[in-house]
């Protein structure tokens, strides 16, 4: 009930501010914040509790971006129904992507996701009604019920954060999460206890890559343009896996603290200094976590609560 | 595009030469990902910063080649250096590795990437030697000499590489720890040593092969991220950790790619070694040399 009652005042608060008249910059980060705990929790979804690392991240951020301009430029359909034809989209390659599971594991997973991103980048740059290697200007349709377009996107992604940490929240309680950690731990043992693996993966593959397309849906409308070297950057795949890291990758709540204290460093950090230094802050954060505190901020706040007892 | 024999013939020319470049740029990953099963997702970004240290050399007048050699040493120390951090943070500790040891590999890409932004800026970078530029004329076929440096370059890597593991007992060590570490701490070698020395090696090669990068096209910071698809689809090619199977793989590649270059163009190039490394890795991931 706590938690429900948390997720209606976290959209409720969003929405609120987005009709108050602060600052439209605060919009444009909010959004990227906002995005990345969508992210962070859908990594963590497959990474954390299942201990398979995607490092193709931005292959379903694009994939859903792209599905999204599809939709937009064939059919004009609206943003609910872009969102739901990429997370249809990415969640079946989220499920193929489970198959190669039932062969790779550890770093051939991983590697065999990053072939997917230039593999789908690729195949945009020689589309060209989705704009080629030089990408597409949009005009975005009018504001609904906001003053301006963005800020009716920040509440739209404020709504996917809770669904995704809401779905994330239920598959670590459930027999699903129960699974796929035994998944993590041992994979032979788990399946030799009769839990179903691979059902189990294919399951959080295709949750996870839902997820991740949904969150990239929106980014054509956002940016009202799109191009495919930043919709397939490999930047995304380092803050959607240091998010969860150094939040801590147990626990629900570790991405989504992780993703709204990294993405908001990173916002200021591109802001006042400049936007390569924000790459190097998430990649030395990441490697200082993983080696010096593997359970991440959730973790250690364990850890020192047991301590002070 | 009208399919001629001379043509085919100059395509797969090329291809040969490409291919013994990007074995030579694999052989690194050869051995610490195939021999030590280190998940070294780095290993791009630093063939990349060996391309910089040569370019870097190269300002001083010194020739990429010889550039690569002397950082060689330099690397070897860096390498064996880094994987004691490494050894310390996650082989040592057991346990939940398999994500964590990943991630700080991934994790290095970023950093090695935005200091060389940092440093040289996001503009291109080339080197100058004689050899570059020109090309061999053999009747109407073009061979460009940088691209026969790169695969003189690779043959004598490889056979030394392979020479040294087949012939020496360090050699045969390293071949050894990748099997069975506690046979070979048995046998009175301590495993943590042969492993830093070889990655001390695969490191230093990276001097080499990232000079030879240099060689055969301007170098940019991120630039590893395309490699990332080449190497490892050379290295699961071959099957881990085989050196001769790596010229073989590389070649393997190397024609695929001119092939598609000449008769497909230039836009689907990149993708050709990361669909041939998805596909092996959904077919035969012990590769085509496999043990």
């Amino acid at each position: 009930m706590r938690y429900w009652s948390a997720c209606l005042i976290v959209i409720l608060g969003i929405a609120g501010i987005a009709f108050s008249g602060i600052n439209n910059y605060f919009f444009f980060a909010g959004f990227v914040v906002l995005q990345a705990v969508v992210l962070a929790t859908a990594w963590n979804i497959l990474g954390g509790y299942a201990g398979y690392v995607n490092f193709g991240v931005p292959a379903f951020v694009g994939a859903g971006a792209y599905t999204a301009l599809f939709l937009h430029l064939s059919i004009k359909a609206p943003l609910i129904v872009q969102i739901l034809g990429a997370a249809l989209l990415a969640g079946v390659v989220g499920l193929l992507v489970g198959l190669l599971t039932v062969r790779l594991r550890g770093i051939f997973f991983s590697i065999a996701t990053v072939a997917l991103i230039f593999i789908f980048e690729t195949l945009v740059i020689n589309s060209r009604y989705l704009g080629g290697a030089t990408g597409l200007q949009l005009t975005r349709p009018d504001p609904i019920i906001f003053e301006n377009y963005t800020r009716g996107l920040v509440v739209v992604m404020a709504v996917m954060a809770v669904v995704a940490v809401s779905l994330a929240r239920y598959i670590q309680e459930s027999h699903i999460g129960r699974g796929l950690r035994a998944v993590r731990d041992s994979e032979e043992a788990a399946e030799c206890s009769g839990v179903p693996t691979l059902k189990l993966k294919l399951l959080a593959c295709t949750v996870s890559g839902a997820l991740l397309g949904a969150a990239g849906a929106p980014m054509p409308m956002y940016l009202s343009y799109i191009e495919p070297a930043s919709t397939f950057n490999l930047l995304y795949s380092v803050s959607a896996l240091a998010m969860p890291i150094i939040g801590g990758m147990s626990h629900w709540i570790g991405p989504v603290i992780g993703a709204l204290i990294i993405a908001t460093l990173q916002q200021i950090v591109t802001v006042t200094i400049s936007s390569e230094l924000n790459v190097l802050v998430v990649g030395v954060l990441l490697v200082v976590f993983v080696v010096a505190a593997p359970d991440g901020i959730v973790g250690l706040v364990k850890r020192w609560k047991t301590s002070s007892k | 595009m009208i399919f001629s024999v001379d043509l085919l013939i100059e395509a797969i020319a090329f291809g040969i030469l490409l291919g013994g470049f990007y074995a030579a740029v694999s052989l690194g990953l050869s051995v610490a990902f195939g021999l030590l099963d280190i998940p070294h997702v780095a290993h791009p970004a630093v063939l990349v910063l060996g391309a910089y240290g040569a370019f870097l050399l190269g300002q001083y007048g010194i020739d990429p080649i010889v550039a690569g050699l002397l950082l060689t040493p330099v690397f070897f120390a860096l390498g064996a250096a880094f994987y004691r951090v490494y050894h310390i943070a996650f082989e040592s500790r057991g346990d939940s590795a398999a994500v964590n040891g990943l991630a700080f590999f991934f994790g290095i890409v970023f950093i090695i990437e935005v200091l060389l932004v940092v440093f040289f800026g996001v503009d291109q970078q080339s080197a100058e030697a004689p050899y570059i530029g020109g090309s061999l004329a053999i009747g109407e076929m073009r061979l460009p000499y940088r691209l026969i440096v790169a695969f003189v370059v690779a043959i004598v890597l490889a056979s030394v590489l392979s020479t040294y593991l087949s012939r020496t007992f360090y050699g045969r060590a390293i071949k050894a720890v990748g099997q069975d570490e506690s046979a070979l701490r048995l046998m009175g070698a301590n495993p943590v040593k042969v492993k830093q020395l070889a990655f001390g090696i695969a490191t230093g090669v990276n001097a080499l092969a990232g000079a030879v990068l240099l060689i055969m096209a301007p170098v940019e910071p991120t630039m590893d991220r395309i490699y990332i698809g080449r190497t490892f689809c050379v290295v699961v090619l071959a099957g881990l950790g085989s050196m001769s199977g790596t010229i073989v793989a590389g070649l393997i590649l190397g024609i695929t790619e001119s092939l598609v270059l000449m008769f497909l163009g230039t836009a689907w190039a990149p993708a050709v070694a990361f669909t041939l490394l998805l596909i092996m890795l959904a077919l035969r991931p012990q590769g085509l040399f496999g043990r």
